[in-house]
């Protein structure tokens, strides 16, 4: 069924296939080619959405990403807010439904998928209108690798919604006939439904191609819904056209009031007549060829209203012929009508005044024609600085820019052989860089046109109220914002100068189409109120995005399991085949704990804690930062770096050590172990690994670059595992027969290289828990095989796998801080009472001048101290503060200190925590209290080392 | 380039090659020694590999570079700290750092350029480029090992801990773009 607006066998659209869609409930016909907004008129539908602010009904205003009103919502197949109906296109079973305003986001999760790719050429080109096609044509046949980006389904772009033949040929075969061209040879790529939305720096430019929009449900499952383009381009040409401005006064938001080249692309493009009975009114040429295309589809133009009292000879001629009536010098002052246009209203018009008396006619169609702004966002994105014309009234680029032209309309051409001819040498490189042949396009033949007269600039028609005293009627200048002319008055009355600030005041240009159509006007009527010149106003700023572009998008394949990389250890497999809850730390997976069937957290750390006290335990440590520090000069670097003598270890010991910011605030800590004379390998806490090679590389390349020594990251290279606990030296010897693991033989802090079932190893002596302990480090690959082979040897033994939870309880039992856990950055070593590893010795150290600033003296810094909760089976939760009274005081309550790490402890038979509190090495003895939720809880302040003070189990 | 043709791209692991982190002064003395022991010069231009006897020789830096050899070449290292003695210079094992995975097919330049910035034409990176650069979100270390149109091979260092998030991630491209 042919809908009672669409001309059958007119258009580009398919008018053998039927699309079935709703709309605000009702069912409608389009056809393959349609977006939403055509197939609506093609219905007899302009309504389509309703005034955010003042609930005015609302039509379609254009046929592009211009449009400022007619959005909708999308039902199904998947909710999307505040779509223009002038950019859906359309698809069967399209639900959708013009809201009032503001738009609804889907409950559910998106089920699409996103993409993106990058891309490298040596010339893009931005629009596949006549001047862009020329542009890509001419770097194409120049043997170039040539990107041609254009937001439409089909090429063409202007040519889509005129009548104009280029070369003799119907101007979207011609299109079509160069993009055939084009895509035929290796090192082009042209990309349909592809907006460039941004142009940053080093000509970098994102497109987004929406690639199953337009399938509806039956887009397929494996292609991304959208794709972000990430363009580097040696060149750039923007040939992105122009935008038709509208005409503001008042009432000039009924349905069916509509841009004059809109129609005209309706009618070309789509086969739809947007009305019966148009009154047509501009102020320049352009509009003329919408009244006359449209009376010889069949519409009566009742009235050309043309605000320029010279009429181009031309047209005027062309109106005659076809019986239309020009009210030369007049203009329209107003409509009637509710849910559409019924009457326009005209009056003539001069010097800014209207003069005489008003007359009506009859219409359900207003096309406005204000004059053309070219579409100069991505050359403003690149910095381009545009000027006044004063004969158009728009803002025209200035210019080339060093990797960028404009072209065609974009670059104020206003006919198709101007737009041809610019861009068939806009591929040529600028005349700094010019090769010797210039590279171009023939420009192909064109139908001869009228000559142009002068437009006039008419920023707003004045309301007759201001005359005749009657009711003021509102003249929209943005329709999304639903802010008038009152508005800007209101705006430069309470004393606003710049553009920009008005832009903020009114909220002009704010909304999805960034002023599109009401950005300019704007200004010039700032101008007018100001008795400025609009050339020295200018514009407010374009910023990408060009066009809204959705999170999701953005956010590509991101999200998930890609969200964030996940980095594991290469026993990972077997942590997970054998039950861990795993913790992130950084973007690490570690092994939390082990829990057996139906074993609570808890109950599974206190049964790991008690195997590492009293048996054997193993955990895996790989994911220690590792750094291996060579070089002659490798001990003075490092006793630089750290706050203790690291110089003097002998090869085969190892070291704790400190580092310290500027500030002399602990960064991190480690071992540090002698390999070789000119060779360290030092350990630092896992998820400052990156961050403390970055320092330590700053300090190497910028400060003391004369010191002979390399850092090299070998964190992956090895699998650490620790092996902890009074058996622990039996479960190695089983498995390392060849290596002398008595005290004597392999004291604490020194490391050996030895054969561990069968695989190479280096085995430290250095203890996380007070335990005896091995930590055996082994090439990653070899993990798993030295992770079964203590399994098995420790079975004997109850060998027991840990994780970090457990890894805490034992350190915290012992008093070793974790950095940043128990520290934040405004913590000394001196606060820590690692007083002992801050070397005497040393001339200069990073950190050594803060620890004597007055501050770092005070007595009552905050110190690192044990907690035991007078009630024994109560765990504080970490962060809880404490304060120095039983009854919480009337706030400011004072704050003493918190709790850092806090834990239920398997030796202790109790709860414990770790607390920086001030002054805490005198208060210990003394009673604190934790005020939580639920009440105020004593708890004691101890020493912070709570078990085996003397150190007696190291050493088995 | 169309999912199927991304989907038939193969993708291989190369396990255990034998990867030393050489540090010296291309200019200085050892530079002659070093390359007696390898059969070549180290490569100095910048994002560039080469093919030598005894390893592939990786640029990372002014001062730096890989080497890539067999498995279980056990004697490279040794060798070459005796080359550089008594000059300063460091050898470093970091064989189990990094792990490669080999792209083979003519879609795997387009594969890559789904998370990679880098130009993989063949005018751009041609059979030698080796460039240091993320792909998705982890570092890789990148080789044009053929830029041949019809079956150009790329390699892929990455750290040992990222490679499950970069196999999951070339997995996830080639299942759908």
């Amino acid at each position: 069924m042919t809908a009672p607006f669409r001309l059958p066998g007119r258009g580009l659209v398919d008018q053998g296939t039927d699309l079935e869609f709703s709309f605000d409930g009702r069912r409608y016909t389009g056809h393959p080619g349609d977006t939403l907004a055509s197939a609506l008129l093609a219905n007899g539908v302009h309504r389509v959405a309703t005034g955010i602010a003042y609930r005015r009904p609302r039509g379609i205003m254009s046929a592009g990403v211009e449009e400022p009103s007619a959005l909708v919502q999308i039902e199904e197949p998947f909710p999307e807010p505040m779509l223009q109906a002038t950019t859906v296109e359309l698809y069967a079973g399209l639900v959708a439904r013009g809201p009032a305003g503001r738009g609804r986001l889907a409950t559910a999760a998106d089920p699409a998928r996103y993409d993106a790719v990058h891309a490298h050429c040596d010339l893009l080109v931005v629009g596949a209108g006549p001047a862009g096609l020329l542009a890509a044509l001419a770097g194409a046949r120049d043997g170039q690798r040539v990107v041609l980006v254009d937001d439409q389904p089909r090429p063409g772009g202007s040519l889509l919604g005129t009548a104009e033949r280029v070369d003799g040929l119907p101007g979207p075969e011609w299109a079509a006939g160069v993009v055939a061209e084009l895509a035929a040879l290796p090192d082009v790529r042209v990309l349909s439904r592809t907006t460039a939305f941004g142009h940053y720096d080093d000509d970098f430019v994102l497109a987004l191609e929406r690639r199953t929009d337009h399938l509806g449900f039956d887009a397929p499952a494996g292609t991304s819904r959208q794709r972000v383009w990430r363009l580097r381009a040696r060149r750039t040409v923007v040939a992105t056209g122009a935008h038709e401005r509208p005409l503001v006064f008042p009432d000039n938001d009924r349905p069916g009031i509509m841009l004059a080249g809109a129609a005209r692309t309706y009618l070309h493009r789509y086969g739809v007549l947007t009305g019966r009975q148009a009154v047509v009114f501009t102020t320049d040429d352009s509009a003329y060829a919408a009244a006359t295309d449209l009376v010889d589809a069949g519409v009566t133009v009742a009235a050309v209203v043309d605000a320029r009292t010279t009429v181009p000879e031309a047209w005027a001629e062309q109106c005659a012929r076809r019986g239309i009536e020009i009210r030369a010098g007049e203009v329209v002052t107003g409509t009637s009508g509710s849910e559409r246009i019924t009457r326009a209203h005209t009056a003539p018009y001069a010097g800014g005044r209207l003069h005489g008396p008003r007359r009506g006619v009859d219409c359900d169609l207003l096309l406005v024609s204000g004059g053309w702004n070219p579409v100069a966002h991505l050359y403003s994105h690149a910095r381009g600085a545009l000027h006044y014309d004063p004969a158009r009234g728009a803002f025209l680029p200035t210019g080339d820019l060093p990797n960028l032209r404009v072209a065609g309309a974009a670059n104020g051409r206003a006919t198709l052989a101007d737009c041809l001819a610019d861009g068939a040498q806009a591929a040529d490189a600028p005349a700094s860089t010019r090769a010797s042949i210039p590279v171009s396009a023939p420009v192909p033949a064109t139908e001869p046109v009228p000559d142009q007269t002068p437009g006039l600039v008419l920023w707003s028609v004045p309301d007759p109220a201001e005359t005749d005293g009657g009711e003021p009627r509102p003249r929209f200048v943005d329709l999304q914002r639903d802010a008038t002319v009152a508005d800007v008055l209101r705006a430069t009355g309470a004393g606003l100068r710049s553009v920009e600030h008005v832009k903020r005041y009114t909220t002009i240009g704010t909304a999805h189409d960034q002023g599109r159509t009401s950005g300019v006007i704007a200004s010039g009527i700032v101008a007018d109120a100001l008795g400025a010149d609009i050339a020295t106003l200018g514009t407010t700023t374009f910023r990408p995005p060009y066009t809204p572009v959705a999170f999701a998008a953005l956010a590509g394949r991101d999200r998930g399991a890609l969200f964030d990389p996940v980095r594991v250890t290469p026993l990972h497999a077997w942590h997970t085949a054998h039950g861990a809850e795993f913790e992130n730390v950084g973007q690490w997976k570690r092994p939390r704990c082990y829990p057996r069937p139906g074993e609570s957290m808890d109950r599974a750390v206190l049964r790991e804690c008690r195997a590492a006290r009293e048996g054997v335990a193993l955990m895996d440590g790989s994911t220690l930062g590792k750094v291996s520090v060579q070089g002659p000069d490798a001990g003075e670097l490092l006793d630089r770096l750290y706050t203790n003598l690291i110089s003097t270890l002998k090869p085969g010991a190892a070291r704790y050590g400190v580092m310290c910011g500027v500030d002399g605030m602990v960064l991190d800590d480690g071992t540090v172990i002698r390999v070789a004379e000119e060779e360290f390998l030092l350990t630092t806490t896992t998820g400052n690994a990156a961050k403390i090679l970055d320092w330590m590389e700053e300090w190497l390349q910028t400060e003391w670059p004369h010191l002979r020594v390399t850092l090299t990251s070998v964190t992956d290279h090895w699998v650490t595992v620790p092996l902890v606990g009074p058996d622990s030296r039996a479960v190695l010897a089983a498995v390392a027969p060849d290596l002398d693991v008595a005290n004597a033989a392999f004291p604490f802090m020194t490391w050996r290289d030895a054969t561990v079932a069968g695989i190479p190893a280096r085995i430290c002596r250095i203890s996380f828990s007070g335990e005896l302990a091995y930590e055996v480090n082994v090439r990653g690959w070899e993990g798993p095989r030295l992770w079964e082979a203590l399994i098995a040897a420790g079975e004997p033994y109850g060998i027991t796998p840990y994780g970090t939870e457990t890894m805490h309880v034992l350190r915290a039992e012992k008093g070793y801080p974790i950095i940043g856990q128990d520290t934040d950055g405004t913590v000394t070593p001196q606060d820590l009472g690692l007083g002992w590893a801050v070397s005497r010795k040393k001339p200069d150290f990073i950190g050594k001048r803060s620890f004597t600033r007055a501050e770092n003296l005070r007595p009552d810094r905050k110190q690192l101290v044990g907690l035991l909760p007078e009630d024994p089976s109560l765990r504080l939760p970490e962060g809880a503060q404490l304060i120095a009274t039983a009854a919480v005081p009337a706030p400011p309550v004072p704050m003493l200190g918190h709790v850092t790490s806090s834990y239920r402890s398997a030796a202790l038979g109790r709860t414990f925590a770790l607390a920086l509190v001030k002054a805490g090495r005198e208060r210990i003895g003394d009673t604190l209290y934790a005020p939580l939720e639920e009440g105020v809880h004593p708890v004691r302040i101890t020493d912070p080392v709570l078990y085996d003070k003397e150190g007696t189990r190291r050493d088995g | 380039m169309t999912a199927d043709q991304l989907a038939r791209v193969a993708i291989t692991e190369t396990p255990r090659l034998t990867q030393l982190s050489l540090r010296l002064d291309p200019a200085g003395s050892s530079s002659a020694p070093v390359a007696a022991v390898l059969g070549a010069r180290l490569p100095t231009a910048p994002c560039t590999w080469a093919a030598a006897p005894e390893a592939d020789l990786l640029w990372l830096g002014p001062d730096e570079w890989l080497l890539l050899a067999p498995p279980d070449t056990a004697d490279l290292a040794p060798s070459l700290r005796h080359a550089i003695a008594p000059h300063f210079g460091t050898v470093t094992d970091v064989s189990s750092q990094r792990t490669a995975f080999d792209l083979t097919g003519p879609g795997a330049p387009d594969l890559l350029a789904h998370g990679c910035a880098i130009d993989l034409h063949p005018r751009s990176s041609p059979t030698g480029t080796c460039v240091q650069t993320l792909l998705a979100q982890t570092g890789v270390t990148l080789l044009v090992l053929d830029d041949a149109p019809q079956a150009p091979t790329l390699r892929l260092l990455v750290r040992t801990s990222f490679a499950p998030y970069l196999r999951s991630w070339l997995g996830d491209v080639a299942s759908g773009t």
